[in-house]
């Protein structure tokens, strides 16, 4: 037998039988490996095609599986198999002809007719039987042929699945509304729905115990009544709902009845199905239906208290947002401004904040609406008495009572309260269309008091404020809420006389040894936006006149929690502290300390900021008498972690840092780059960790890069006039053909980690192209460096990893890359690694050879 | 007697006591008045501003003058902290009662006491300052020697020697025993979870039970957690212990601790902690086990001076049953209870008596030091104070709540080393205490009244102060408070034997009632009921029989008792039945009138008492009232 035909069985072999070990390795099947001189041999690659959608070898399996499917003895282990099957069978049926399927495999329709005998069927098949059955009636002829046989009615009418005992388990009510979704597509099935008594079945499933089922009720009488909508005269000319087709009038109906309940949960469900409808359907009908149910909805605001405030607020929205209202005037801004006014101050919220993001929306209801959601800390500031700063947007009095009556009733009331107002805040701040003016000095204030109550620090005013004290001190969700949002504040411009109180509270926050380490990490977070968008006075400083002197008080402090017991306090100390250095140029002595810290999260700040110190210049001054290993250089440093560390986070960080230093042309590398490369991929090659090697490959990259030039391929890039390609040098190309760099890029070709293996190969083809020209004009002979290449090459495909690749001849080098197919490769690899597990084939197979092994274990048990 | 603590922040008035002569000490100035006179500059020294008593260190003992303490009976000792008074009582008052305190209370006290003894007396101090306490003199003095209460029953440390006597006084009990006080009250001690062997106690007769809560702890530390559930049903709760410092959280504090701590070690600088030998040290020691591996201090030395180190770090270890779940389960690996075991194993905390001896040979810098005393004023910690003071590099960490830093680091300025204050007091705060008193909802809370307003520096803080349904009932210092209850019953038992001639009959369903003719015996506030004596025999002498009759009440036959109610429109009925007509009822305030009017009689019907008024009629009479009695249940 010879190498060919044994690797090509091996290749068929893993193809057939290698588990994948994990999701993201790859099947060492790929690589063609056939290195004859000068040119390539191609595996048959068969899974690369895309398969037919209904092939012969499925259609042969169909009637098999329909049988298990069918026999109750033979339960299907494993559901998700199923919701595959479904998933190909509407593959199928949107590429091809229901019907002829059908009739093609009849085996299909009889597990239909089998289903109807419910007692002999699992919930499972009889849910799954009852969406394929909808897959199939989506089209009208199968629809019909269906019919034929009464099956859809026997599935879908009230004679059948209603009545059966499986009816009560919700995998079948939700299999049933699934079917009736799917087969609900054309008119045909529009009069099935009316005639089978359906419509009836699916408004009393709106209150459904499960909320799936519920929901999906409520998605399929949307969907019903466009439906019935589509294709009307209606739609176009929108006449009065009397004149409805009478499906969507029972919809409508039974929804206006809804409305008028006293029930909550039936106002609830009305609600919903409404801003559904709103939101799908921008069709002409729609303004009709508002213009009809909108006193309804209006009614709801008049009781006490309101139903379903939450589905309300939605459903406004969602009319406000629909385009077939952006120009009408329906009285929806009234009822808009009548839900704000009478809305508890929780519920107002969402709907302010979605009526401020609206573009068309009048004037006097954004500033409406901006005031609702500024009313919290309106309150904040007013029992604080702190007068804001820009009188009339914070001092609202409208629903002022409301507020505070929700700020005081209990602690999570008031802290889900302003946690809602901050956030919602926020999200308004960086939009184009935010109110204007915007209050930023007042919210600068109110955001900074309530920091103040949160740690205890506010001096309240009034008996207000004493008790907002007493509820918030400590609160972390209010902190983390208020930081966040005074960090996203520093985008804009704060009066200065603010600016030192902002501060003022950063500087608490750090300090205070009550501040939890999420807190923490927040108040970096906000410190960092403040400290970089803090004015630039020109001069010696980069920042603003406030911040040397905060600088100074803060050094201590980051000292202090880089020593924290907290790692989570020691990690956000030091990433702080890295972003930091960026822009200031100081180093805090215990960041090269924590380079051995216990935690590895930790030990990996630690190293990108001891990179960015020395990016700076700044490493040399952290050298102290304790420590002289800081002096002996921080690449040895480096290098020690990353052969040394057993978790994986420092040691990527030492990559990705040695990657940027190469880049950047850093000292350390410059001295001799060649060198620093070659040690580095010689660690990185041994690593465990397949991030670590695909950083490698990344610095190899970088590395040949700047021998090499940009790659050619990129396909952003403007091509310009083809320039004669330079020769390259022979002493480069002896560089780029170094053992150490091809042998680390060959080895990652056959890494078991598929993104290693990927950034090989476009590593290689980058290589090869750029060789190209020059390897045009050299002849490749045979040479025992060729043949002793091949032969480490097949070695290590085979998993024997042990042999090294000598020290072979550039040329030889660069045959070996040019006799690789690595398109083929790389085109492989980009397969997710289950691809041909994926095939519908194999799913068939798979199903079948599940109830195979149940039934030898069964026949095992006897 | 309800815990004696001992106050000794008045030794923050007197100058520190250096175990080596200090010579900045001892050329502070004398203190003069304003006037030049310079009579009193012997006894008063001054330091940077600040006036000090240069003098053995004075403690400010219990209220005296309210109570004569000889009339107390039994004191009940809630923690070590609470009994540094106990010599001043049983040895100086005429104290004849009994003192119940757990094992460890009694044990880890006498180290405190011990070195307590310890650090005054290995520095005797000739000069005794009293002129400075004279009235008239006191006033003139400067702030806060002259607001200083009561500086004429300020006294000297006590002896070893009282200390041992005292302590002789103390009965051991155990959590959850029942101790009887004269049958008057039984008092039980239990966890409180504060520090080893802590307790809170309750005090109950039958009907009434009062709890006292002091120095408890809720959160996870070494001893035993606190027994909340015993606490429930007390007509009173008597509240106090409550943390120093409300603001300061514990568990921020010890991250505080630790990160400045290997702040200044790293910087090469030296970490004093001033402390108790016993308490949270054992949780400090705990968490720098943990620490210094991941803060790179392995190297660092750890060291524990005091008289009574060596005990305390052994002492902790074996009061297993009195720890914290987790430990006690440790106990049976068997690995020791505290961490530091291992530390002192490995060499890196070692502990010394003192200064004195193997620790001047063994002394390496940087170190951290945990020493006594936290007031700065005795003890090896003043050493430390006066030889790490100059540099900025080393830093001194307050980590006791009971002494303000400020005023115990007065005579050491100008201080040039880093001051950190870190208290740690996992006693109660506000929000522990209104959870507490939720869940145990005592009908009455009985608590200082500095808890029941916010602190004075932070008055808007209305959430550190008690906050509970009805308002607390606040005390001050010599307040004379009643607490709201009444006794109002007393159990009685019953005799066996008496208890077996009662024939019980159900008037109610589950209600039985019985007579009982018996002699009340009291003693020692325990009463029982016991068969009357049995008429004597017949047979016996006359003289005897009458002498017996004498002594023992007739027991007559007795009619019997009557209970129930009279239905009227039932009993007219019956009236009617046995043949009376003309009947009319009246209603009345207090029942009805019932008029037979053919027989001119009258029955007035009240809730307790019929009468039938009729003429000389014996034989109606008796008719009626058989009637009546139908209605009534007689046993």
């Amino acid at each position: 037998m010879d190498g060919q035909t044994r690797l090509g069985m091996l290749h068929r072999l893993l193809v057939l039988f290698w588990p994948p070990p994990q999701t993201e390795s790859v099947i060492l099947s790929p690589l063609s490996f056939s290195i004859y001189r000068g040119h390539k041999i191609q595996h048959s690659d068969w899974h690369k095609e895309p398969l037919r959608i209904m092939d012969p070898e499925c259609s042969r399996l169909l009637p098999a599986l329909c049988a298990v499917l069918a026999d109750p003895r033979q339960p299907v282990a494993d559901d998700t198999c199923l919701e595959k099957l479904l998933d190909w069978f509407k593959k199928v049926t949107e590429a091809e002809s229901s019907l002829l399927l059908l009739q093609e495999n009849p085996c299909l329709v009889e597990l239909l007719s089998h289903v109807l005998r419910p007692q002999d069927v699992s919930p499972r098949v009889l849910s799954f039987s009852l969406r394929l059955a909808g897959t199939f009636a989506a089209q009208e002829d199968c629809f019909q042929y269906l019919q034929q046989g009464d099956l859809l009615l026997g599935l879908f009418g009230e004679a059948g699945t209603l009545g059966w005992a499986a009816w009560n388990v919700p995998t079948v009510r939700s299999g049933w509304i699934q079917g009736l979704s799917s087969l609900a597509q054309h008119p045909s099935a529009l009069h099935f729905l009316a005639d089978s008594g359906a419509v009836d079945t699916v408004f009393s499933l709106q209150g459904d115990p499960s909320l799936f089922v519920a929901s999906a009720a409520s998605q399929l009488l949307v969907h019903i009544l466009a439906l019935s909508m589509h294709g009307e005269a209606v739609e176009h000319h929108s006449p009065q709902g009397s004149a409805w087709p009478t499906c969507a009038q029972k919809i409508v109906g039974h929804v206006e009845e809804s409305l008028r309940s006293t029930a909550a949960p039936q106002v609830t469900q009305a609600l919903n199905v409404l801003t559904t409808t709103f939101g799908r359907c921008h069709s002409p009908w729609t303004e009709v239906l508002w213009e009809q149910l909108s006193p309804l909805v209006a009614c709801l605001l008049e009781r006490d208290p309101i139903p379903a405030g939450h589905s309300l607020v939605d459903l406004l929205l969602s009319v406000a947002r629909s385009p077939v209202f952006s120009s009408a005037d329906c009285g929806l801004w009234e009822t808009v401004a009548q839900t704000l006014s009478r809305l508890s101050p929780t519920q107002a919220g969402p709907l302010a904040l979605g009526t401020l993001k609206l573009q068309h929306c009048p004037q006097a209801l954004r500033t409406q609406a901006f005031g609702i959601l500024l009313q919290p800390l309106a309150c904040v500031l007013k029992a604080t008495t702190q007068a804001p700063t820009s009188p009339g947007l914070l001092d609202g009095t409208l629903g002022g009572s409301m507020t505070v009556d929700a700020l005081l009733s209990s602690k999570s009331a008031c802290a889900g309260l302003l946690c809602q107002t901050l956030a919602q805040l926020e999200e308004l701040h960086p939009l184009p269309h935010r109110p204007s003016p915007w209050p930023q000095a007042s919210l600068l204030e109110a955001v900074v008091t309530i920091l103040q109550l949160c740690d205890g620090s506010a001096a309240p005013g009034s008996s207000v404020g004493g008790r907002l004290c007493g509820t918030l001190a400590g609160c972390v969700r209010v902190q983390r809420a208020a930081l966040d949002f005074l960090g996203t504040l520093s985008q804009g411009t704060s009066p200065q006389e603010l600016v030192p109180q902002v501060f003022a509270v950063l500087l608490e926050y750090l300090e205070s040894p009550d501040s939890s380490p999420t807190v923490l990490k927040k108040a970096f977070q906000a410190t960092l936006g403040w400290l970089l968008s803090s004015p630039k006075t020109p001069g010696c400083s980069d920042f603003g006149p406030h911040i040397p002197l905060f600088l100074g008080e803060l050094f201590p402090v980051l000292q202090k929690r880089l020593c924290s017991p907290c790692w989570e306090v020691r990690d956000s100390a030091l990433e702080f502290f890295t972003n930091l250095s960026r822009h200031w140029g100081e180093a805090p002595t215990l960041t090269q300390q924590l380079l051995r810290d216990p935690e590895s999260y930790v030990r990996a700040s630690a190293v990108t900021a001891m990179a960015q110190l020395s990016s700076q210049g700044l490493h040399a001054t952290l050298a102290s008498p304790e420590h002289p290993e800081a002096e002996q250089g921080l690449l040895r440093e480096f290098l020690n972690i990353l052969s040394a560390d057993s978790e994986g986070f420092p040691r990527r960080a030492v990559v990705q840092v040695f990657t940027q230093w190469l880049r950047d042309g850093h000292a350390e590398v410059a001295r001799d780059t060649e060198q620093f490369v070659a040690t580095v991929l010689q660690v990185v090659s041994q690593d465990l960790d397949w991030e670590v090697r695909v950083q490698g490959l990344e610095l190899a990259q970088v590395f040949l890069t700047q021998k090499l030039g940009q790659p050619g391929h990129c396909p952003y890039t403007v091509a310009l006039p083809e320039a004669p390609l330079p020769r390259l040098r022979p002493e480069v190309l002896r560089t780029l053909c170094q053992p150490w760099l091809l042998e680390f890029a060959f080895r990652a070709l056959f890494d078991c980690d598929r993104p290693v293996a990927q950034k090989a190969c476009n590593l290689l083809l980058f290589l090869r192209d750029k060789t190209a020209p020059y390897a045009g004009t050299q002849e490749t002979g045979d040479s025992p460096h060729l043949d002793s290449m091949e032969a480490a090459l097949q070695r290590w495909q085979a998993g024997e990893q042990g042999q090294p690749l000598g020290d072979p001849e550039p040329e030889a080098m660069l045959a070996v890359l040019r006799s690789l197919d690595l398109e083929g490769l790389q085109g492989r690899l980009a397969e997710s690694s289950d691809h041909v597990e994926k095939s519908p084939q194999s799913l068939l197979q798979d199903m079948l050879a599940t109830v195979d092994i149940l039934e030898e274990n069964e026949a095992d048990c006897y | 007697m309800l815990d004696c603590g001992l106050d000794m922040t008045s030794t923050l008035n007197f100058l520190p006591l250096p175990l080596v002569q200090s010579p900045r000490l001892s050329n502070l100035p004398g203190w003069s008045l304003k006037d030049g006179n310079a009579f009193l500059d012997k006894e008063l020294k001054e330091c940077s501003g600040h006036v000090f008593v240069d003098s053995v260190p004075e403690f400010c003992l219990p209220e005296t003058e309210l109570i004569d303490l000889s009339t107390v009976d039994v004191i009940l000792i809630s923690n070590y902290h609470c009994m540094m008074a106990l010599p001043y009582i049983t040895e100086h008052t005429g104290f004849t009662g009994t003192v119940y305190a757990t094992e460890p209370t009694v044990q880890i006290g006498r180290l405190l006491m011990e070195e307590l003894v310890n650090f005054i007396e290995r520095v005797p101090k000739a000069q005794s300052a009293s002129l400075w306490k004279n009235k008239d003199i006191q006033r003139l003095l400067p702030s806060p020697l002259k607001d200083a209460v009561e500086v004429s029953t300020w006294r000297r440390c006590y002896t070893m020697q009282e200390v041992n006597s005292a302590l002789s006084k103390i009965q051991l009990v155990g959590y959850s025993q029942k101790i009887e006080l004269f049958g008057a009250v039984q008092v039980t001690p239990l966890s409180s979870g504060y520090a080893l062997g802590s307790s809170n106690w309750i005090i109950q007769s039958h009907y009434e039970k009062v709890s006292y809560v002091s120095g408890s702890s809720l959160l996870t530390t070494h001893p035993q957690p606190m027994d909340q559930a015993s606490l429930k049903n007390s007509d009173v709760l008597v509240l106090t212990g409550l943390t120093q410092i409300p603001t300061a959280n514990p568990d921020g504090m010890v991250g505080e601790f630790c990160s400045n701590l290997a702040l200044t070690v790293r910087n090469g600088g030296n970490v004093l902690v001033p402390c108790y030998p016993s308490g949270v040290i054992y949780d400090l020691l705990e968490c720098l086990y943990q620490y210094i591996d991941s803060a790179g201090l392995s190297n660092i030395p750890f060291y524990f001076i005091s008289p009574v180190a060596n005990s305390s770090l052994e002492f902790s270890q074996i009061f297993a049953e009195w720890l914290c779940h987790n430990k006690q389960s440790k106990v049976y690996l068997p690995e020791p209870p505290f961490p530091h075991a291992e530390l002192i194993q490995t060499n890196k905390l070692k502990h010394y008596p003192s200064i004195h001896g193997d620790f001047s040979n063994d002394f390496r810098q940087p170190c951290v030091v945990f020493t006594g005393h936290p007031s700065l004023r005795f003890g090896d910690v003043v050493h430390f104070m006066e030889l790490w003071g100059k540099s900025s590099l080393n830093t001194v960490i307050f980590t006791e709540p009971d002494f303000s830093y400020l005023e115990a680091l007065a005579p050491y300025q100008p201080l040039a080393m880093k001051c950190i204050y870190c208290p740690i007091d996992t006693r109660l705060n506000f929000i522990q205490v209104s959870k507490l008193l939720k869940e145990v909802q005592p009908l009455h809370v009985v608590c200082p009244e500095q808890y029941t307003q916010p602190p004075p520096a932070q008055s808007h803080r209305m959430d550190l102060m008690i906050d509970c349904q009805p308002p607390a009932m606040s005390y001050r210092r010599a307040d004379v408070l009643a607490l709201p209850f009444k006794r109002r019953y007393e159990k009685i038992e019953i005799m066996p034997e008496l208890a077996d001639s009662l024939v019980p009959m159900e008037i109610k369903p589950g209600i039985s009632l019985a007579t009982v003719s018996a002699v009340l015996h009291t003693k020692d506030n325990k009463h029982v009921l016991q068969p009357p004596p049995r008429p004597a025999q017949p047979t016996s002498g006359k003289k005897r029989k009458q002498r017996v009759s004498e002594d023992v009440p007739d027991c007559q036959v007795l009619k019997p008792l009557l209970s129930g109610s009279i239905p009227v429109e039932q009993f007219v009925q019956t009236l009617e039945k046995h043949g009376f007509s003309d009947i009319k009822v009246e209603d009345t305030a207090k029942g009805h009138i019932v008029l037979l009017q053919e027989a001119e009689t009258l029955i007035q019907i009240e809730e307790d008492s019929t009468h039938i008024i009729c003429d000389n009629d014996e034989m109606l009479r008796v008719r009626l009232r058989d009637l009546v009695l139908k209605f009534l249940q007689k046993f």
